[in-house]
């Protein structure tokens, strides 16, 4: 059985000027122990895909549509007390910039244990000695427990927080962007810590990031999304090596890379659309520049071009 | 000129949409319509009633209750209480108007300069600043009032000095905030002085913050206004809410009964600091930058 | 350096400390002030029309570089050449060059005021200068100015505000601003780390067009070493306060030496490229700045150090045209190659 199986999601926003499609009709799946990238520049849905699967939406954003299967277990029916318990014992997600939710005047270990005790209703000692223990599985000495959060360096409290999200075992871990505030070694750390976690604890993980850079060697398979919706998706090297769509195309080309040729890339003329008036046909058509009269009317269905390689683009050559 | 066109178009919509926003939030209507209502009698309710409020009437006019040709009645010395009401809205309402843009005033420069400054000048200003926070403000007004004389204007002025530490202290912390932006540090790094940031960049980010504040003064200088003049530190050539509130406790109106001589201008006092507070809270909801941004 | 003709920026011995304050017991009992030095002596120099990066992480003091040669602080020690004079510090000589000297921010959010119009905050170098007499003259000033930025028509921008415009409109308008005055250098801070990729590439083609136009020379300053690489022509390492290596940017990243350089481009992330096994991370962490260290302020993470490195400092030095290294064992190894190759010694 597969781990998650996210099938034609739909997450709308309510806001003052109308309904905000910030996921639509999004699928995607996990097998135990694999990492899938999220991918796509700021407001494309990337978060409230991540913040659906945790139903850790804020309350304007409601899922309208689609299902999610966690072990085979629909979580989108689960009253809100079953939630609330297996936020942390199926998915935990960590933040960008989580390591500033970390209570200043609590020791590090009492946050962490404290997690434990709520969700697993065990003795303090218990709960204490996992904690040095998920410590120790981070790399910060065990014995930092009782140290409190100002007396830790910005890598390590992001390690801390970490800890936190494994505290009770959790099958997923969503990371949403959970290295881009800080320094490039630090990232290094902590994306080397996350593998290692994943290898060793057969967790899934969804990254999801801005940076499709890093998930080359992150992932094993990498998702595009644009305009709430996923416009390619297959393991990396059908996404670097055999990028189908217009939009995944120019998105690779807009990062440097110092094994290529030293020139400014293009970039993408235009802007991301406004989700809450988004262009008629394919999302990316205004910005696209092979785009036809089709592309104007109709969305696109996705089609598969080979293994798990799918693409959602009317052009023949993206299609073949 | 097409482009003054073009900025005179868009200063109309910010307007309008300022506009829209007051009437969409209950609270900040009613304040604003109780307030209108209560200026409009204050400016043309004197040609209106054409009783001379400050002449006194004749032995049997004397507390009367309210009747016919009195429509609230007459106090103790046989005046109108209508029209001494609408009399007494004139000089409260310039009262509390004129002594909020004072504190108003010093408020915002103490504040700006303090927050911006920091240092030495932060120090101090904030020292003095503490100071007239933590004085026992009645007392101090009561001794002023009597040390410069009952005159209406040394009551403006008596307000207005003991009533700014509260805006100097919201607007200092508020430009703290405006300072670490960047853009302030462009302005820096283009060769401008603290002047001139102060001033184009402080002033227009903290401005919406001092309007709502100011807000909540009128309402708290109205209220001193009535309790000097209560105590009997009032103009007594002046007539106001405060004054006919006092004539009618000294005469004995409140243990007599004579509901009509008391009432009114204590529920005036009450509707008009009512509708300042409303204003107050649902401007500083309309115009917080923060709400607004996105 | 290069003799043959003066730099347009030349920075000198430059030290930047910064004396923090202590909790108000622990102040009154020690009598000793803690010192940041977010800057301890870094010199370099850029040319006219030349773009210089300054790569680092957070806290090495690449910013505060900046801000000195913007006079936006004061240096503790060493000097801001420019021109060929000292930038002047009185009243009259600062104005005149900041009409010269310009920057421009990470954040487009914040630089903009955001209660002036767009053409307030363009203008406003003018204003303050007291350089344009009539509205026409200023409206047509900040009209080329937004158009050299890339923002046409330049006139449909004038009476917006900030909050109406995209991260990369934004971003423009900060440029243009910056260009009001015609300045020749400007410092750009992390100019597009906020912004998405796709709207970055922009920006730097926008950077480079200027500098090809009209001559501007550019410190920019980054995290990002492939971002450094792809916009400068020099890069320079920062590590603490000092600069670690120098040199032309293709062989920073293709032949970088000291240790630190080799250590960010072994965990740089190629894109398409897959890595097997672990990223190849230093260990342990950047230290305090407010703790003095004696020696090479990498050695405590250096895979390389020697005794010789804990206990002194090494100076930058030149092994090849234009590429310089602070780094003994570096420098050794380069003596021992070059007494090879000829059979003399070679003072280090």
């Amino acid at each position: 059985m597969k781990l998650l199986e996210v099938n034609n999601l739909k997450t709308y926003f309510k806001t003052s000027k109308g309904m905000l499609k910030a996921v639509d009709d999004v699928s995607f799946d996990l097998e135990h122990g694999e990492a899938l990238g999220l991918v796509g520049e700021s407001g494309c849905g990337k978060t409230t895909s991540a913040l659906s699967i945790a139903r850790l939406l804020p309350k304007e954003g409601r899922i309208v549509g689609g299902q999610i299967l966690l072990d085979g277990r629909d979580v989108i029916p689960a009253p809100e007390s079953e939630l609330r318990r297996r936020r942390w014992t199926d998915v935990s997600i960590i933040f960008q910039g989580a390591m500033n939710a970390l209570n200043p005047v609590m020791t590090v270990g009492k946050q962490i244990s404290e997690a434990i005790v709520l969700h697993e209703n065990s003795s303090e000692a218990d709960a204490l000695h996992k904690t040095k223990g998920l410590l120790d599985l981070v790399e910060i000495p065990s014995d930092r427990y009782k140290h409190y959060p100002h007396e830790f360096s910005g890598g390590m409290k992001q390690r801390a927080m970490i800890a936190m999200a494994l505290a009770c075992d959790p099958k997923l871990i969503i990371g949403d962007e959970p290295t881009t505030a800080l320094d490039v070694m630090i990232q290094a750390q902590i994306l080397n810590l996350l593998e290692r976690l994943r290898r060793e604890l057969s967790m899934g993980m969804i990254l999801i990031t801005h940076d499709l850079a890093i998930l080359g060697e992150t992932c094993d398979k990498i998702a595009v999304m644009y305009a709430g919706k996923i416009v390619e998706t297959g393991s990396v090297k059908d996404i670097f090596e055999d990028a189908r769509h217009p939009y995944t195309k120019r998105l690779i080309g807009c990062f440097p890379n110092v094994k290529g040729p030293k020139v400014v890339p293009d970039g993408i003329e235009g802007f991301p659309p406004n989700l809450l008036d988004p262009p008629s046909g394919c999302a990316f058509h205004p910005r696209c520049e092979f785009a036809c009269d089709i592309c104007k009317i109709q969305m696109p269905e996705s089609v598969n071009v080979g293994g798990k390689h799918v693409v959602a683009c009317h052009l023949k050559e993206a299609r073949q | 000129m097409a482009k003054n066109d073009v900025k005179a178009k868009l200063r109309k919509r910010k307007i309008k949409a300022f506009v829209s926003q007051v009437l969409a939030n209950k609270m900040a209507l009613f304040g604003t319509v109780v307030l209108f209502l209560f200026i409009l009698v204050a400016i043309f309710g004197p040609l209106l009633v054409p009783f001379s409020v400050l002449e006194f009437g004749e032995v049997e006019d004397m507390l009367n209750p309210p009747g016919p040709g009195h429509v609230l009645g007459t106090d103790d010395m046989g005046r109108d209480v209508l029209g001494y009401l609408i009399a007494g809205s004139r000089i409260s309402l310039l009262v509390g108007a004129l002594a909020t843009g004072i504190s108003m005033v010093i408020g915002t420069v103490i504040g700006i300069v303090s927050g911006y400054s920091g240092k030495a000048i932060d120090n101090v200003l904030m020292r003095i600043t503490d100071f007239f926070l933590v004085i026992p403000w009645l007392p101090l007004m009561m001794v002023l009032a009597a040390i410069l004389g009952t005159s209406i204007w040394n009551i403006i002025v008596v307000i207005g000095v003991t009533s700014w530490a509260g805006t100097a202290r919201v607007v200092r912390s508020q430009t703290l905030s405006v300072r670490e932006n960047q853009f302030v540090e462009r302005t820096v790094s283009i060769g401008a002085g603290s002047g001139h940031i102060m001033l184009h960049h402080i002033l227009p980010n903290v401005f919406p913050l001092v309007f709502a504040n100011t807000i909540l003064i009128a309402a708290a200088a109205i209220t001193s206004e009535t309790t000097l003049s209560f105590l009997g530190l009032g103009d007594p050539a002046h007539a106001s809410w405060g004054m006919m509130l006092h004539y009618a406790f000294e005469t004995g109106a409140t243990s007599t009964g004579a509901w009509w001589y008391f009432l009114p201008p204590g529920l005036c006092v009450v509707a008009v600091v009512l509708a300042f507070t409303l204003m107050g809270y649902a401007f500083d909801e309309i115009l917080n930058p923060k709400l607004k941004e996105r | 350096m290069k003799d043959v003709r003066e730099a347009l920026v030349r920075v000198e011995g430059l030290k930047v400390h910064f004396q923090i304050r202590e909790g108000f017991f622990s102040g009154l009992l020690s009598k000793e002030k803690k010192v940041v030095r977010a800057v301890d002596g870094v010199t370099f120099a850029i040319d006219q029309g030349e773009i210089l990066s300054l790569v680092g992480e957070s806290g090495s003091g690449k910013t505060t570089v900046g801000k000195t040669i913007l006079q936006l602080v004061p240096p503790t020690e060493g000097v801001v050449v420019f021109d060929g004079a000292p930038v002047p510090q009185d009243r009259e000589g600062l104005k005149a060059f900041r009409q010269n000297a310009q920057m421009i921010f990470q954040d487009p959010y914040q630089a903009l005021n955001p209660r002036h119009y767009i053409i307030d905050i363009v203008a406003e170098p003018l204003d303050v200068a007291g350089l344009v007499k009539t509205a026409e003259e200023r409206e047509q000033r900040v009209r080329e100015a937004l158009e050299q930025a890339g923002l046409t028509p330049a006139d449909d921008y004038f009476y917006r505000y900030p909050y109406e415009l995209s991260g990369g409109q934004r971003q423009r308008v900060v440029i243009a601003g910056a260009l009001i005055l015609g300045p020749r250098f400007i410092v750009a801070d992390e100019p597009v780390s906020m912004l998405d990729a796709s709207i970055r590439t922009g920006i730097l083609k926008l950077m480079l067009h200027l500098r090809d136009t009209k001559g501007i020379a550019y410190l920019f300053i980054t995290h990002d070493l492939s971002l450094a690489w792809l916009i400068s022509d020099r890069i320079a390492i920062m590590y603490l306060g000092r600069i670690m290596e120098i040199g032309i940017a293709d062989e920073i990243i293709k032949a970088g030496l000291h240790p630190y350089t080799q250590a960010l481009m072994a965990i740089m992330p190629v894109p398409g490229q897959t890595r097997e096994g672990e990223r190849p991370v230093l260990e342990g962490e950047t230290p305090n700045a407010a703790v003095e260290i004696m020696g090479c302020k990498f050695s405590s993470r250096c895979p390389r150090a020697t005794e010789r490195c804990r206990l002194e400092q090494p100076e930058l030095m030149e092994l090849s045209a234009g590429h310089s290294v602070a780094c003994f064992p570096v420098q050794e190894e380069y003596k021992k190659n070059i007494e090879n190759m000829t059979g003399e010694r070679v003072n280090v």
